[in-house]
């Protein structure tokens, strides 16, 4: 007795579980292109806003290199977009990370040109104190678009802090751990770029897709 | 009709899912920080409670008893899945400022809440009606907290409604006040306990209030209450 009705409920189940996991697989593959699409106008938009699209005619998104450095961040492999015009190295978009926030990595993309002055700078994911912390989104203050035309000339460049390390940036009123943060990691992405420049252009190009965010 | 009406008073108010049952208090609190992100999770709440609903009401006689919390879970499961794969395609910045908050309204109370408690015992035309009436329910209390919290944290209203609504939406963001510095304690968790606290509150009050009118015929006048006026 207790054996039939075990089978049935357990067929009643199996029933339930491939209707309902079949209903997802199709919406999943009705909105996959819709949802890489998104995603590619994501990517897109965010290397628009630190490198001026008309300085490059390549497709930037594809054209990118994986690396594991230290200089981008302590963990996790990054992925660093090439930007060409004319099959000359124009400019390195980089993105990079640092642990040293007020909570969680903080998540930025940078933008090099060839002379090694930075085209832009952006947050793409942080954690940081809604209200004080969260000034380093361009959306919530332009700080972050300070750092545009800037150049680091070497590693002890003091001018890189924040101003209250005695540096040029400024700290946000009850934060100053978040921007000098911000501030070093973008120092180092900086020197990376212009030590690395001319290696990150022969590297062959790798799918870099999946790493994205 | 009378069901309509019971099940739309119910929904709206007299056991309104966040201020009486005080489920799904979870996204409830987080997501509120701003108007368009309470009307985001609420709208996904609401399609996730309404296909509930009604596809647990089609399938009430033919599961049994001792199974039925597994099948409910798995329905669920799937619909909020699948409302997750089309915000991820066509409200992209929004899925992405809703985060973790659309897979976790699989765990929220209020909707297994319904299908356990309504959808399982009545017809699909009524369970769908509920799941509609409980859905807007929640979803007036997350936007009225999303504006209080918005209103006092930084001023503004509908912030960044083009997430949801598309381009055309951002000229509906409202500036009310101008502050150098956000008012932190509202956009911070301990504002939405606050605000929800003060929603209730006026929820009793007024319940309190219609009680009173509607009950008890004028009191007799009491004797005057005695009075201390000096301690010394």
């Amino acid at each position: 007795m207790i054996v039939s009705s075990m089978a049935k409920n357990g067929a009643i189940l199996t029933a339930f579980a491939l209707v309902t996991t079949g209903l997802v697989a199709t919406i999943d593959a009705l909105t996959a292109d819709k949802i890489a699409e998104q995603e590619q106008l994501y990517l897109t938009s965010q290397l628009h806003e630190v490198l001026d699209p008309t300085t490059y005619d390549n497709d930037l998104s594809k054209d990118c290199i994986v690396i594991t450095d230290e200089r981008l961040g302590p963990y996790n492999t990054q992925v660093i977009y090439r930007a060409r015009k004319n099959n000359q190295p124009v400019a390195l978009v980089v993105r990079h990370v640092t642990p040293n926030g007020y909570s969680g990595d903080i998540k930025l993309l940078t933008a090099i040109l060839r002379d090694g002055t930075i085209a832009g700078v952006r947050t793409t994911k942080h954690e940081e104190t809604p209200g004080l912390g969260d000034k380093i989104e361009v959306k919530k203050s332009s700080w972050i678009t300070t750092f545009k035309g800037l150049t680091v000339h070497s590693e002890d460049d003091n001018r890189w802090a924040v101003k209250k390390d005695g540096g040029q940036f400024d700290q946000f009123t009850g934060a100053t751990i978040t921007p000098r943060a911000v501030v070093n990691s973008v120092k180092n992405a900086v020197l990376f770029a212009q030590n690395e420049f001319d290696t990150i252009f022969t590297t062959p190009s790798s799918r870099c897709e999946e790493v994205t965010q | 009709m009378s069901e309509l009406k019971t099940l739309y008073k119910d929904g709206m108010w007299v056991n309104n899912p966040a201020l009486v049952q005080l489920l799904g208090l979870c996204p409830l609190l987080a997501v509120t920080s701003t108007v368009t992100n309470a009307l985001g999770l609420g709208l996904a709440t609401l399609l996730v409670l309404i296909g509930s609903n009604v596809s647990v009401s089609i399938v009430r006689n033919w599961v049994p008893k001792d199974i039925r919390i597994p099948v409910f879970v798995m329905i669920i499961a799937g619909f909020v899945t699948i409302v997750q794969l089309l915000m991820n395609a066509y409200t992209f910045g929004l899925y992405q400022s809703l985060g973790i908050f659309i897979p976790l309204i699989v765990t929220n109370c209020a909707i297994i809440g319904r299908a356990e408690a309504y959808a399982s015992k009545n017809p699909i035309h009524l369970s769908a009606f509920d799941g509609l009436m409980m859905g807007l329910g929640f979803m007036l209390v997350l936007v009225v907290l999303g504006a209080m919290r918005e209103l006092i944290g930084q001023g503004t209203l509908f912030d960044s409604a083009d997430l949801l609504l598309g381009p055309w939406a951002q000229s509906l963001r409202i500036e009310v006040f101008n502050f150098d510095n956000q008012f932190l304690l509202a956009i911070l968790p301990p504002g939405a306990f606050l605000g929800l606290g003060l929603l209730i509150a006026a929820k009793n009050m007024i319940d309190a209030q219609i009680k009173s009118k509607q009950t008890a015929p004028p009191e007799a006048e009491k004797g005057p209450r005695a009075r201390v006026t000096s301690l010394t």
